[in-house]
């Protein structure tokens, strides 16, 4: 475990590079307003919406492609031609075969785009979101930049993904604008609903294996599917880089291979430019909220089926607050890639011929991803709730009404400072619709607020702690909302607790090794330890919780509200890595920073049980090579 | 002495007899190199060589009295808008001369957003004091004057041979500036004199740079600021008489200097042609066509200048440089001919070449094929290609430049003309659905023999049916080419109205044509926008030859300037990043212009390390102390 200083040296923060800063304060950006799109539907025929005319603008007055030549154009694709033949001539098996092989997969995986479809599910979601939802809200010149993009370039569209409802809330909403229905990329888990899966598929969805790793012909048909799509820019692509939905709601670490395969044509030269639109769709309430702080807890998610689908109709009754979704500014990958990415290195080989990326192309890539990730996070509106959830989970044993009021206020400052983008509907109402919105977790008595830990009917002990620990979970999935405005300088803070003197050299490597152990957990782009570091002394500074000066990271009198905060915020983190992993590790070198860490053996916190840290903490562990997998 | 214009010149010549014209024309040089000998009084006594059979050339000594100083081409002729806003080309050189041009305005209105009322006329003159005088070893001088060799210190003389034809060369002239000039111009006659001149620079340490035609868009002729020496600007244009012809080998020995447009019109006369023709081929000169690796029009037929040359004599510091033999291929390790073709005036002069010709083909014939699309038409090019049955030439428009084409239509003279005209426009547009928006038309010159012309016509035009081409006739063939030879005098017309443009070229594989020209093209327009220029820019590419791997892509770019305080700071920049983007495409630096100093800083990666590595030792060896230090290349 090894932290150099080597990369020390240019983090010494002049006043100059805060000029820099600022310009790029996160609590200086701009965002736009947000309509309510389930307003006019409240007020007009749901029937003529879905039957009205539906001409979208398409990407340079190009006709959108029948699924039929599609298929057509990617098998007699020069690669999928190529690969053939190469497999014809690894295997001895026919060209034909192989073909016909490709044929199927293709089959099974392309979308079967049918306007009547696209019609009832805008129908039948209208119905649905109306009786779920208070308000779809979208910001509608976000609409009006993607409109503008469609024309210009192929779109990629990355939403979050947080819940299965993500993509309908997509196409529903592009379909309510106008805007060519994207191409969805889904799990093939999707396919075990019966007629459901295949009504997805008519309505743009298309399936891909959940591992094909080693199948080269899966994948060359699989890639040349979606490259066909982008370059003729039949419809934006749509795809979730964190590649499953997340079940803590804090954002996953992005997965590459559909971000490597729709930049390919652009490094080629197929197309002259790609935008990437980040998406952030927030939830007040999630509709799968119980569903996955039980699967947190080891409860296998349940199998997608029509049948499971019909039986969760009883959520339609419930109320789940509002929805935001945030279109953010495309990002134009040529000007991403400008002066990274020499294309000319593809100019010795025919196009069609696979080739690893170079490594200079899988660093650009992976920093892409991670960019377009905290764009998302970015533009996640927060509810109150979020605040209010965080702070509840700190103070297990509640807290006073007023308290919490005042107490959520002033968060509501520090995470405004810090470039929250919050909806606020005013202190008191903030708090009162918050607890209002989710009774299911937290209970109010006698001008008391606390989580709802007591289970409601007592069972045994067992029972009654995962119940309690679902509950903790479930709330705390609101509050990981708000963990990546706080993260950079809460790291901050715990490298100060953490290196016990003031010394900047000491807190960077603590900063640095902290960031190092998190970063399966969070949003932390590789090799930005630097950046990461003044972004923290540089919001810090300004709300006055630390003096930076040239030698020295002090916490000053004031900010010690600030400090304690963020070090608790993430506490349970924390503690899930000193307990989480421990029963499965045979450690094999307990190096000085994990004394401070230190095995506390002690089972109080909930959230150390969660198998996300669990797995994350491990993964961490082995990648820092403290531990070593075993034979299993 | 005034040339002819293009494309009716052979059936002319042909009807007059040789031996008449040999008679007179030897009588026209000898009285004309007399005129041209009283000018320079500093001129030692006629020697041996004066006597000999020496062309006029449609190019004199002092070019400047034939040619404009700050722009394209001939004096006499000029683009400008009439009264009625109606353009004409001056002069009588060319099929366009003397006729209305009526959709000429309204293209060029609507294309940029240019109004004829904005206008931006040129300087009439150099300004006072460009022009330092010239800062010159006295030795050097009395040698030149002892070896008898006609030179000038004259500013005028001088700043022509500063410059080629880039954008920011001529913008600059227009307003009357012109950067470093050479300090002395000299003209050697032959071989022998060339020799003589750089045995003098080397003794006294001048800095020499060969000049040609002048026609560079490279920047290659530019005196680099830096250079601490004195210039000497070594015009060949003298050096151009045609040495010998070999009928039985058909072959033809010629000085470097002389014209494209003599050396066709001298052998045109015995029946023979080069068939090497440049677009810029009434300037440019045999020795310019080697130095840089020249690639004509009809390459197809006769090849490129590097298929064509059998012998090149090349003096340089280190001696001359020449094979000992018209072996018509050899095996004598790398070809030593490749270190002079391309060296852009890096190594020495050169003085004279072998060529091979042909007989005067019988037949020629212009035709034109319209496509719903670009994507065909390349597709269609692409398979003449695999074919390889391509016409002498074959080019395919972009429909901006198709646009641009009809723009150039002179008046008709008759309803009939323009009652067919309109019958084709509708016959294509309503009656086969093409979209005026995206056809593109491809241009077609066969030449050979009567019978081979029409079956390989038809050949070609099977061809294109199958990409849905549909003969379009032989006008708008021949309009095609016309505009190549007057597209630099509408430069100048543009600049007259606030629109600067150029042109850049370059080769591609067949399979990347069309995602180079979309993303070369919207590179342009986006760079342009980023810059500020608040017109959109023009755009146009065409696919002017095929080569069995590939093709070379022709692009004109240019945008109205209004509103921009250094416009040719902007130009350059835009015209920077499209060659980026075209490297990035698979594209090479340059298929025909040349290096120059405009290109210099991509030669690295064109050629790598170790390839750059070998030019240099090349240069080092030859030209240890740096004589034709024109920076080019390296």
């Amino acid at each position: 475990l090894s932290h150099t200083h080597s990369d020390c040296c240019c983090y010494h923060n002049s006043p100059k590079s805060y000029i820099l800063l600022k310009t790029w304060d996160p609590a200086l950006k701009k965002r736009d307003d947000f309509e309510d799109i389930l307003e006019e539907r409240r007020s007009s025929s749901d029937l003529r919406y879905a039957l009205r005319c539906y001409v979208p603008v398409v990407y340079k007055g190009i006709a959108p492609c029948k699924p039929g030549v599609l298929k057509t154009a990617v098998l007699q694709s020069d690669r999928l031609r190529h690969v053939v033949a190469e497999m014809s001539k690894e295997t001895g098996e026919s060209a034909d075969v192989i073909r016909e092989e490709a044929s199927g997969i293709l089959e099974e995986m392309a979308h079967r785009l049918r306007l009547g479809t696209v019609r009832f599910f805008a129908y039948s979601l209208s119905k649905a979101f109306k009786a779920l939802f208070q308000r779809v809200r979208v910001n509608e010149d976000g609409i009006q930049r993607l409109q503008q993009s469609i024309q210009e370039h192929p779109v990629v569209l990355l939403p979050s993904h947080r819940s299965y409802m993500d993509f309908l809330i997509m196409s529903y909403i592009l379909y309510t604008y106008d805007l060519s229905l994207p191409v969805i990329a889904a799990g093939m888990d999707f396919l075990g609903m019966k007629i459901v899966g295949e009504m997805l598929r008519m309505s743009g969805a298309f399936f891909i294996r959940r591992s094909f790793g080693g199948d080269k012909l899966y994948w060359a048909v699989f890639s040349e599917y979606v490259k066909t799509m982008l370059r003729n820019g039949y419809a934006p692509i749509e795809f979730f880089l964190e590649g499953t939905r997340s079940r803590t709601c804090k954002s996953l670490t992005p997965k590459l291979g559909l971000l490597n395969i729709v930049m390919e044509p652009f490094f080629k030269g197929e197309v002259f430019d790609v935008s990437l639109v980040p998406i952030s769709i927030s939830y007040e309430r999630v509709l799968e909220e119980a569903l996955y702080a039980r699967e947190l807890l080891g409860v296998p998610k349940p199998k997608e089926s029509t049948s499971g689908l019909l039986k969760a109709r009883k959520i339609l009754s419930e109320d789940y607050g509002s929805i935001h979704v945030y279109f953010g500014h495309p990002v134009s990958l040529r000007s991403l890639a400008q002066g990274r990415i020499n294309r000319s290195q593809y100019n010795l080989l025919p196009r069609h011929i696979p080739r690893r990326p170079s490594q200079e192309t899988q660093a650009f890539v992976n920093e892409t991803a991670y960019r377009l990730v905290r764009l998302q996070e970015e533009n996640m509106v927060l509810r109150p709730w979020v605040l209010v959830a965080a702070l509840l989970l700190q103070n297990p044993d509640g807290v006073d009404m007023e308290r919490l009021v005042e107490q959520t206020s002033w968060l509501r400052g520090l995470a405004v400072s810090f470039g929250a983008f919050l909806d606020w509907p005013g202190n008191t109402k903030a708090v009162a619709s918050s607890l209002a919105l989710h009774t299911g977790l937290v209970r109010t008595e006698g001008g008391r607020a606390q989580l709802a830990m007591e289970p409601k009917e007592p069972g045994s002990p067992e029972e009654d702690l995962f119940d309690r620990a679902a509950s903790v979970l479930s709330c705390a999935s609101y509050r990981n909302q708000i963990l990546h405005v706080f993260l950079r300088p809460a790291l901050l803070g715990m490298a100060m607790q953490m290196a016990e003197a003031s010394r900047k050299d000491d807190i960077y490597s603590c900063f640095s090794f902290l960031r190092d152990v998190f970063s399966n957990e969070f949003i932390l782009c590789p090799g930005g330890t630097v950046q990461d570091f003044d972004e923290a002394c540089y919001m810090l500074t300004k709300c006055a919780a630390v003096h930076v000066q040239k030698q020295e990271v002090v916490a000053t009198e004031k900010g010690q509200r600030i400090l304690s905060f963020l070090t608790s915020l993430f506490q349970p983190f924390l503690k899930g890595y000193q307990v989480g992993p421990a029963p499965f590790l045979e450690l094999v070198d307990y190096p000085r920073h994990f004394c401070f860490l230190g095995f506390l053996p002690s089972l109080t916190c909930y959230e150390a049980l969660s198998s996300d840290v669990q797995k994350n903490a491990l993964a961490a562990l082995l990648r820092m090579k403290v531990v070593r997998k075993l034979k299993v | 002495m005034a040339s002819e214009s293009f494309g009716s010149e052979e059936e002319e010549q042909q009807q007059q007899q040789q031996r008449r014209r040999r008679a007179d024309r030897r009588v026209r040089a000898l009285s004309g190199h007399l005129e041209g000998r009283a000018e320079q009084a500093r001129d030692g006594p006629p020697t041996e060589r004066d006597t000999e059979l020496r062309s006029r050339s449609a190019v004199p000594r002092r070019r400047q009295e034939v040619m404009k100083w700050n722009g394209w081409g001939y004096s006499d002729s000029r683009f400008f808008f009439n009264k009625k806003g109606q353009a004409e080309l001056t002069g009588k050189r060319y099929r366009l001369s003397g006729s209305l041009i009526p959709g000429l305005k309204d293209w060029f209105e609507g294309t940029f957003g240019a109004d004829l009322k904005h206008e931006s006329p040129a300087k009439v003159a150099l300004c006072a004091g460009a022009v330092p005088p010239p800062s010159l070893g006295e030795a050097f001088v009395a040698g030149l004057q002892a070896a008898a060799l006609p030179f000038s210190v004259e500013t005028e003389d001088r700043a022509f041979r500063s410059h080629g034809h880039c954008l920011h060369e001529i913008f600059a002239l227009r307003r009357g500036k012109v950067g470093r000039v050479p300090d002395l111009v000299v003209w050697p006659g032959c071989h022998d004199d060339v020799v003589k001149i750089i045995k003098l620079a080397c003794q006294h340490n001048v800095c020499l740079i060969p000049y040609g035609g002048g026609t560079s868009v490279s920047n290659a002729l530019e005196c680099p600021v830096e250079e601490p020496r004195a210039i000497v600007s070594v015009d060949t244009s003298q050096m151009n008489r045609i040495l010998w012809v070999d009928e039985k080998n058909l072959t033809v020995h010629v000085e470097a200097g002389i014209i494209g447009q003599d050396l066709e019109r001298h052998l045109g006369e015995q029946g023979y042609c080069t068939g090497h023709e440049p677009d810029s081929m009434e300037f440019s000169s045999l020795g310019g066509w080697v130095a840089t690796r020249a690639s004509g029009m009809k390459k197809n037929v006769y090849g490129n200048i590097e298929d064509l040359v059998v012998h090149v004599r090349m003096v340089t510091p280190r001696g001359v440089i020449e094979k000992s033999c018209l072996g018509p291929r050899v095996s004598i390790g790398p070809d030593v001919h490749h270190f002079v073709l391309g060296s852009e005036g890096t190594l020495g002069v050169i003085t004279e070449v072998t060529l091979k010709i042909r007989p005067i083909p019988a037949y020629r014939k212009y035709g034109s094929v319209v496509f719903p699309d670009f994507e065909r038409g390349v597709a269609c090019l692409r398979e003449v290609a695999r074919q390889r049955c391509a016409p002498a030439s074959i080019r395919l428009m972009d429909n901006k430049q198709f646009h641009f084409g009809q723009a150039l239509k002179p008046q008709v003279s008759s309803i009939f003309t323009s009652f067919l005209d309109g019958l084709k426009k509708f016959y294509i547009t309503k009656v086969k659905g093409f979209d005026p928006q995206c056809l593109c038309v491809a241009t077609l010159l066969f030449e050979g023999d009567r019978e081979r012309v029409l079956w390989h016509e038809k050949q070609v035009y099977d061809i294109a049916a199958k990409f849905g081409g549909l003969a379009a006739g032989e006008d708008n063939g021949q309009r095609g080419y016309m505009l190549t030879f007057v597209i630099a005098y509408l430069r100048d017309l543009g600049m007259d109205y606030y629109v600067i443009g150029e042109s850049f070229e370059t080769s591609v594989p067949w399979d990347r044509v069309l995602d180079l020209c979309r993303n070369v093209k919207e590179q342009v327009v986006r760079e342009c926008r980023e810059r500020g220029v608040q017109f959109s820019p023009l755009c146009t590419c065409r696919v002017t030859q095929t080569y069995d791997a590939g093709a070379c892509v022709y692009f004109y770019f240019a945008f109205n300037y209004r509103g921009l305080a250094d416009p040719i700071h902007v130009y350059e920049q835009v015209e920077q990043t499209a060659r980026a983007e075209i490297l990035a495409n698979g594209g090479s630096l340059s298929h025909h212009h040349g290096v120059g100093k405009l290109r210099k800083q991509w030669m690295r990666e064109a050629v790598s390390d170790a390839g750059l590595g070998m030019l240099r030792s090349v240069k080092e060896y030859v030209d240890p102390d740096n004589i034709f230090g024109n920076r080019n290349l390296l």
